[in-house]
């Protein structure tokens, strides 16, 4: 070695573990048993840095010690690569195997980032490239077949990562030159199949009216477009960002199944008929906002979120999206990057998020391996590394995750559903949405590089067994360091009113969102003025690039010396990369080349609407196989209240809640898991805002239940309104202060089965939310949720509607949880029970579906309001809504919440007639019901509050730690020892 | 009554310094948040406050390992101005990813010299986790921040990298006899701890510790999380005791004097 130490040297860096068990290795040891693989004895977890530079020995030390081990519980060793890459060979042996996992180059790593800024921070200054990875040195007798499983089913997920038997050679992102190259394409003498070939070949996704509509307007312009243009086009009209099917007019007809209720109770429409809708999103979301015209939304359907007010000096924000696609592909990432593209939607209107909620939808852990289609990851898998990808992103950001739910069904196993919501708050009136011509188009936050590319259009398309390794570029990982730090700086210049307009960069990238802001005024960008994390990108890859954690602002020339201070201070990387022009056209350039220009109009107006075709039957449904109960009416009911609790639908999610930060932003009042060892189930979380004044705080719920979605999603979408509603009522919120999202998952919309699903939870959610007087503020659709294996067979996720609610809670300290307080407490279930089984649990824990799902309730808002007024006037003790398993799950689980136990007596429940039998009077899930614990002192006036609602008092908090219950005939059915009640529920594998 | 001027030391990622200046303003502080970089910028500014904070959250995304790359910043850009503001006696309070800077870059236990003799790592769970946990503060201990504190306080931990260890048993008898662990995790009646009251299994069921003097603390629970009685989860079962606003209250009042 000479003084200037090794020259242009790969270093490769070890960091092992030294000090006792190692957990990640205990983890890893127990995902291998499930495998099938229990020949591993031992396991070692080994942190890789290789380093690329001119350094001595040293410097290398220097970097190990200071920056790469931990001294205290880590040692480390380093070598040289050769000038092939390769160190002298592995220690292997047969008992012996190291399988090493590193990312593609170009994937997100900030670890290799950091690294070289530190290096210059430590007076390193010749450290020219990091990569990192993983080595997993594993013990014992095993197959290479067993190491390939392992790697490939375990530890490396090749969409991001690629591994190595033994040791990997370092990928560093190679060199290249900038490019300025754009392709003319050809369209203008296509014929139709071509034109069809074409959308196909660049992943575009367009329907051949779609390409015909692009191969006219090239036609009068008399030239051929760019791959730019053609690209923008592809992404301003793909259906994840113009929402073409629910703009669409649908040819509908419909044949039985549960008749609409319009306006309860009077009207109702006929069981079979025809019509045609132009816009379901008109004609059955945004006409009840309308019609509602509550003073209190301030932007619904407009806005990157929906916005209601709060106070007198604050507004709220609430969006939910999904990232399903992506994470079917690479369950981390997609779920990541999912979370920070709905916090980046609240940071476009301007507001600082202040919580997260999150619903998921997988396969069931345990689905045996031979029915998990080739080409999808066991949902085990994905189930892990979503929730990881969740807990990474919202804890980082510094935003509570605080609502949502897991559900199980065999039909998501290649297509899982993640469900991200964001909610913000701002004070009122300082979000700006007005871009000015000269205003500059500044982006801001992290760098453009190739990652997401085509997700716009991938997202609008089925999933296919091949998918993974055809448009492995749309997944990414997220950086939410970065994006924390972007927000900061937005909110600081959102304060100074620094900015005309914000918009994030989503789906579509700058495409979409200068696209969106520049529509009515036009713009004119140089691309190459966009920073890039490595260079080589062609025009049409930076503009459509979808890299995370980009925000784009419209700034006046006046304040972009400030907003560049602001930046500097948060480390927030930002560039003008054009201006807003006012002749309402689209340039984008390269330099002084040319890359696109279209007139607005025809980008965003241009597409030809589509015509679909939508037909709903109510479909066949197995039977569940319910026992035959001979001549005796009862029967012992324990055995199946405790296999519901274990049901992973119901079963405890704490695991999952306690890995998301809760907390941070001290505004959590209400949490998400209540009672005396803090591990019941609360039915919404209740914010008070450190920022704001007084005690007036907000309630975050939501309802899904894709099983009723199977037998009628018009009945599926009354109910889960009411449960979204329900949930934020139980914890103290003002029933009419009540504003909904809508996002729906469905599958193929050409398939006219799908869409008459679709259309009937439209009109649900229509008719309900009318009912309810609650608004739709936002809402999303992700359509083409399919799967079409190797076989070319289709599989469609269940119909799954999830509707998010947001509440005024008017005084934090007049709220209510689920959890039993006091023994000698009255107990009164309030609401009628109806012999509604379809889509039940019980059915379900039966093998059947078929039967009446819950239908609309005429006067719920009524118990509603009656309910909040007795929790406000302190008359409640505890309250939990009844939903999956009914009365006996919402019994169980307050018993659980506190510990205690219940003496119930069904006989004098309301109840309609066809209630005949105990386990549907247990189990049914009728809508608008509670289950509610009353102080006997405050019980006279918890009953006049209640007048005019249906109710009955149907026992007490007992002494003694069980759940007994007589049924209607007065006959015990039920009688469980609370804590066997808690075994049950807490030990069913959910992650 | 005057009100100390408290830095809170802002790193990117950070994100519990509202929470902490919220804390702070309720226990009588002043708070001022300042980013690294515009300490950086006048480093001299630190004279001005009479007490700093180290807030939570993940600054610089934890890469390299939690708190990591914060030490580096006040190893490497600090180090003269943060030594003259603890000589001088002000106290320090370092809260999650905060203490996990302060211990990395070896101001706690202290003193920083070169010699690395305890780490936060990886909880034993191998989980991020959040819950609520008591914690029995030390009357030995030194700590400015517990001193005087004789009844268990409780607030949430929120971290996957709490478990405190030492390089060697001698270092944990020389922590332990000066009176440098001033905050220990308990169980809700007392009694001592296993898994999740220790929620991340730290050696001797430590939660929080202090330099010899006492002038500089550190701890992984979130004592800015619990000034209010309505942040708490037990407000149900009228439970009031236990705020962890205290802790403030005491270093600032010590902050004070000095």
């Amino acid at each position: 070695m000479g003084e200037g130490g090794f020259l242009n040297t790969t270093f490769r860096v070890e960091v092992f573990w030294h000090s006792g068990t190692d957990g990640r290795a205990t983890e890893l040891l127990s995902q291998m048993t499930h495998l099938g693989i229990q020949s591993v004895t031992d396991l070692a977890v080994i942190n890789l840095y290789f380093l690329r530079g001119t350094l001595t020995t040293a410097e290398m030390d220097t970097l190990a010690q200071a920056l790469l081990a931990d001294p205290v519980v880590e040692g480390f060793r380093w070598d040289i690569l050769s000038a092939e890459g390769e160190t002298s060979g592995d220690a292997e042996s047969a008992s012996s195997h190291a399988i090493e996992v590193t990312f593609h180059p170009g994937v997100t790593d900030p670890v290799a980032g950091h690294l070289l800024h530190r290096a210059q921070l430590l007076g390193i200054t010749t450290l020219e490239a990091a990569t990192t990875g993983t080595r997993y040195v594993l013990s014992g007798d095993l197959a290479p077949d067993d190491l390939q499983r392992i790697a490939a089913e375990l530890l490396c997920n090749p969409v991001i990562q690629s591994y190595t038997l033994g040791r990997l050679s370092p990928a560093f992102v190679p060199e290249a030159a900038p490019s300025s190259a754009v392709e003319i394409v050809p369209i203008r003498e296509l014929d139709d199949v071509a034109l069809a070939e074409l959308s196909v070949a660049r992943i575009l996704f367009l329907s051949l009216p779609e390409m015909q509509a692009i191969r006219q307007e090239y036609r009068e312009l008399d030239r051929d477009p760019t791959d730019v243009e053609l690209e923008t086009l592809a992404q301003t009209w793909s259906e994840h960002c113009l929402h073409k099917t629910f703009k669409a007019q649908i040819n509908y007809r419909w044949e039985g199944g549960m008749a609409r209720v319009l306006s309860v109770p009077q009207d109702a429409l006929s069981p079979n008929g025809s019509e045609v809708i132009h816009s379901l999103i008109q004609t059955y979301l945004r006409e009840v906002t309308d019609q509602l015209a509550k003073p209190w939304v301030r932007s619904a359907f407009v806005d990157n979120a929906g916005i209601i007010e709060f106070d007198d000096a604050f507004e709220l924000s609430f969006k939910a999206e999904t990232h399903n696609h992506p994470s079917a592909l690479e369950p981390f990432g997609g779920a990541n990057t999912g979370v920070g593209g709905v916090i980046r939607d609240v940071m476009g209107v301007s507001a600082r998020p202040i919580a997260n909620t999150d619903v998921l939808c997988f396969a069931p852990l345990d689905m045996p391996a031979e029915r998990i289609p080739g080409g999808t990851l066991h949902p085990r898998r994905i189930a892990r590394g979503v929730v990881a990808g969740v807990e990474d992103y919202g804890n980082k950001m510094g935003i509570p995750t605080v609502n949502g739910a897991i559900l199980y069904d065999e039909d998501y196993v290649a297509n899982p559903l993640v469900y991200c919501g964001c909610v913000g708050i701002a004070p009122t009136g300082t979000h700006r949405r007005n871009p000015r011509p000269d205003d500059y188009v500044v982006v801001l936050g992290g760098r453009t590089g190739r990652d997401g590319l085509h997700g716009a259009t991938f997202s609008s398309a089925e999933l296919t067994h091949e998918t993974g390794t055809t448009v492995g570029s749309v997944v990414q990982i997220g950086d939410p360091i970065t994006e924390k730090a972007t927000l900061e700086a937005i909110i600081q210049a959102r304060d100074e009113g620094l900015y005309t307009a914000i918009t994030d960069c989503g789906a579509g990238g700058l495409s979409s969102a200068v696209g969106e802001m520049g529509e009515h005024v036009g713009v004119d960008v140089d691309l190459e003025h966009v920073p890039l994390k490595y260079p080589g990108l062609r025009p049409w890859e930076i503009w459509l690039s979808e890299a995370q954690e980009r925000m784009v602002l419209a700034v006046p020339e006046a304040n972009l010396g400030r907003l560049g201070e602001i930046c500097r201070t948060y480390d927030v990387e930002w560039t003008a990369i054009g201006r807003f022009t006012g002749d309402a056209r689209l340039h984008v350039r390269y330099g002084d080349k040319p890359v696109a220009d279209l007139p607005m109009q025809f980008l965003h107006n241009g597409w030809p609407h589509c015509t679909l075709e939508a037909v709903w039957s109510p479909p066949e449904l197995p039977l569940p196989s319910l026992p035959d109960t001979g001549l005796s009416r009862v029967r012992d009911m324990a055995p199946l209240l405790l296999r519901a609790l274990a049901h992973p639908d119901v079963a405890s999610k704490e695991s999952v809640i306690r890995r998301y930060d809760h907390e941070v932003q001290g505004a959590t009042v209400g949490k998400p898991i209540v009672g005396i060892v803090a591990d019941g189930p609360s039915d919404a979380a209740v914010l008070k805002p450190l920022m704001t004044a007084g005690y007036r705080g907000l309630a975050l719920g939501c309802g899904i239940n894709p099983h009723y979605g199977r037998v009628d999603p018009y009945a599926m979408a009354w109910a889960t309104i009411d449960e979204a509603m329900r949930n934020v009522v139980c914890v103290g919120a003002d029933p009419d202060r009540v504003a909904l999202l809508d996002n729906f998952c469905w599958g193929n919309p050409a398939l006219p089965d799908r869409l008459g699903g679709l259309v009937r939870a439209a009109q649900g959610c229509h008719d309900a939310a009318l009912a309810y007087g609650a608004p739709f503020i936002s809402g999303k659709d992700s359509l083409n949720n399919e799967f079409v294996d190797a076989q070319g067979a289709k599989r469609t996720i269940p119909p799954t509607l999830l509707i998010s609610s947001i509440a005024i809670v008017p005084d934090v300290r007049k709220t209510a949880t689920m959890d039993l307080k006091a023994a000698g407490d009255a107990l009164y279930l309030v609401g009628e029970t109806r012999a509604e089984l379809g889509g039940s649990l019980y059915h379900r824990l039966h093998n059947g579906l078929s039967g009446t799902p819950p239908a609309p309730v005429a006067n719920a808002l009524e118990t509603f309001r009656a309910l909040h007024r007795a929790i406000a006037a302190g008359k409640v003790r505890a309250v939990h809504d009844l939903s999956e398993g009914g009365l006996a799950v919402a019994a169980s689980e307050m018993c659980i919440a506190g510990r205690m136990g219940m003496k119930l007596s069904l006989a004098g429940m309301v109840r309609a007639d066809d209630v005949q039998d105990d386990a549907t009077a247990l189990f049914a899930e009728s809508s608008a019901r509670f289950l509610v614990e009353v102080a006997p002192e405050a019980a006279s006036e918890f009953e006049f509050l209640l007048k005019g609602c249906p109710w009955a008092e149907i026992g007490t908090v007992s002494e003694q730690l069980t759940l007994e219950i007589k049924g209607i005939w007065n006959e015990s059915v039920l009688e469980v020892p609370v804590l066997d009640l808690v075994q049950a529920w807490k030990h069913t594998e959910i992650v | 009554m005057t009100y100390p001027e408290v830095f809170i030391l802002q790193a990117t990622g950070t994100n519990r310094d509202p929470d902490t200046a919220y804390a702070i303003e309720a226990a009588g502080g002043r708070p001022r948040i300042l980013h690294v970089n515009e300490l950086r910028a006048t480093p001299a500014e630190l004279d001005r406050a009479q007490m700093l904070v180290l807030p939570g959250g993940f600054s610089y995304g934890d890469a390299l390992g939690a708190g990591r790359l914060w030490a580096t910043d006040l190893r490497w850009l600090f180090q003269d101005v943060l030594a003259a503001f603890i000589e001088a006696g002000k106290p320090v309070i370092g809260i999650c990813n905060g203490f996990q800077a302060l211990v990395k870059s070896g101001w706690l236990p202290g003193p920083p010299d070169g010699t690395a003799r305890a780490t936060l790592t990886r909880n034993l769970s191998n989980r991020f986790e959040c819950r609520w946990v008591w914690l029995a503060p030390n009357a030995e201990s030194p700590c400015v921040f517990t001193q005087g504190l004789t009844v268990p306080i409780t607030c949430p931990v929120a971290h996957g990298e709490g478990r405190f260890v030492t390089r060697d048993d001698a270092t944990l008898d020389e922590l332990t006899s000066k009176g440098q662990v001033a905050l220990s995790y308990i169980q809700a009646d007392g009694g001592s701890p296993t898994y999740p009251d220790n929620p991340n299994g730290s050696i001797a069921n430590i939660a929080g510790i202090c330099n010899e003097r006492g002038n500089v603390f550190g701890l992984m629970p979130h004592p800015e999380d619990h000034v209010r009685p309505i942040q708490s989860p037990r407000r149900s079962q009228s439970y009031q005791e236990g705020l962890t606003l205290t802790l403030f209250q005491r270093g600032i009042a010590f902050a004070a004097e000095v």
